[in-house]
């Protein structure tokens, strides 16, 4: 295996550029909350609150510069055992009142 | 590996940089990060069935989860969004401070970000205040005579709407997910402490940084999961 000796230095300017991402998306999400959309408020609130997790995830813990697939393989397993809980579950709830 | 490095005549004390069971530096940074990755992955599983609690509870609770949402404060739950995301920024600073090996830059960011978390607890307790006051807490004192706009108040054992224990079931929800998610905070702001401590102390060098960016690790986990915290209780019920 190769030895990255160099590790990847966060420039200043794409820290701060994340923070402003992020401190807009807060604002965006706030103002949209107040707007009714019906059912899709839930969907505007998740999808910005997702987009904000992608930039945290990929930048500030540097996951878009890591070499190491096996970080990769962690993350999407997480997301794929989270989506098992909650899709079973919920599969489960929402068809009990069916007759 | 790097062997213009080793030290001949100090072969007892071995860097912490690489300890003598991994063979580069590169592998003994790769095992520790691995294992936080994991550490972080058991820590979605463990969010994730209070989430899950949340998400069924609102599906059957649909009409009192709307009314008990909006008896948050959306003010002090965007100042403490705006809060983390700062103190999440403050810890990137950190790391990148002691990858140009400036230690002290990194003691002060890691006490910045401490504030912050400490600011974020703060603006906490003020809200948990409030609910006491209001009589929002679950348990035998719990009061609750809030109604959404244009929503009927129909007997207690209507399914759907204004039953007081359809929103005290909120407020448990509210208060389990967000009093785990603080006592997360609180261990960060620890382990910060700690390893600014330390980095005074000057273990910490451009060389040498795991353990900074393994608990930057999991701050911005701590950060993640409070984004997804304030739009499920705060926004998704507020135009109701």
């Amino acid at each position: 295996m190769p030895e990255h000796t160099s590790e990847h230095i966060s420039s200043l300017a794409s820290c701060l550029a994340v923070w402003l991402a992020l401190l807009a998306g807060t604002t965006l999400t706030v103002t949209a909350a107040f707007i009714d959309l019906g059912p899709f408020n839930t969907v505007v609130a998740l999808a910005i609150a997702t987009t904000k997790a992608v930039l945290v995830v990929l930048f500030y813990m540097h996951v878009k510069y890591t070499h190491e697939k096996l970080t990769g393989l962690v993350i999407v397993s997480a997301i794929f055992w989270l989506f098992i809980l909650l899709a079973l579950s919920m599969a489960d709830y929402t068809t009990r009142l069916w007759r | 590996m790097d062997t213009s490095r080793a030290v001949v005549d100090e072969p007892a004390h071995e860097s912490p940089a690489l300890l003598h069971h991994f063979a580069t530096k590169g592998q003994q940074k790769n095992a520790a990060s691995l294992g936080m990755w994991v550490f972080l992955a058991q820590e979605v599983m463990f969010f994730g069935g209070m989430f899950c609690a949340y998400l069924v509870y609102r599906y059957k609770y649909f009409g009192d989860f709307g009314s008990a949402s909006q008896q948050l404060s959306i003010t002090l739950g965007t100042i403490n969004t705006a809060v983390l995301i700062c103190s999440s920024l403050t810890v990137v600073l950190g790391i990148r401070a002691i990858q140009l090996g400036k230690r002290m830059a990194l003691v002060f960011w890691l006490i910045a970000t401490m504030v912050l978390g400490l600011a974020f607890l703060g603006i906490k307790a003020d809200e948990y205040a409030e609910k006491f006051e209001r009589h929002h807490v679950p348990g035998a004192s719990f009061s609750y005579h809030e109604l959404l706009p244009g929503q009927m108040k129909l007997p207690a054992a209507e399914r759907q709407y204004a039953n007081p224990h359809h929103a005290e079931m909120f407020f448990s929800l509210y208060f389990a997910l967000t009093g785990m998610h603080a006592l997360h905070m609180v261990v960060g702001v620890g382990l910060f402490g700690f390893l600014a401590y330390m980095a005074w102390r000057g273990k910490y060098t451009a060389d040498y940084y795991t353990p900074i960016e393994n608990a930057g690790l999991y701050w911005h986990f701590v950060d993640v999961v409070w984004i997804y915290l304030f739009g499920l209780l705060y926004l998704i019920d507020r135009h109701r």
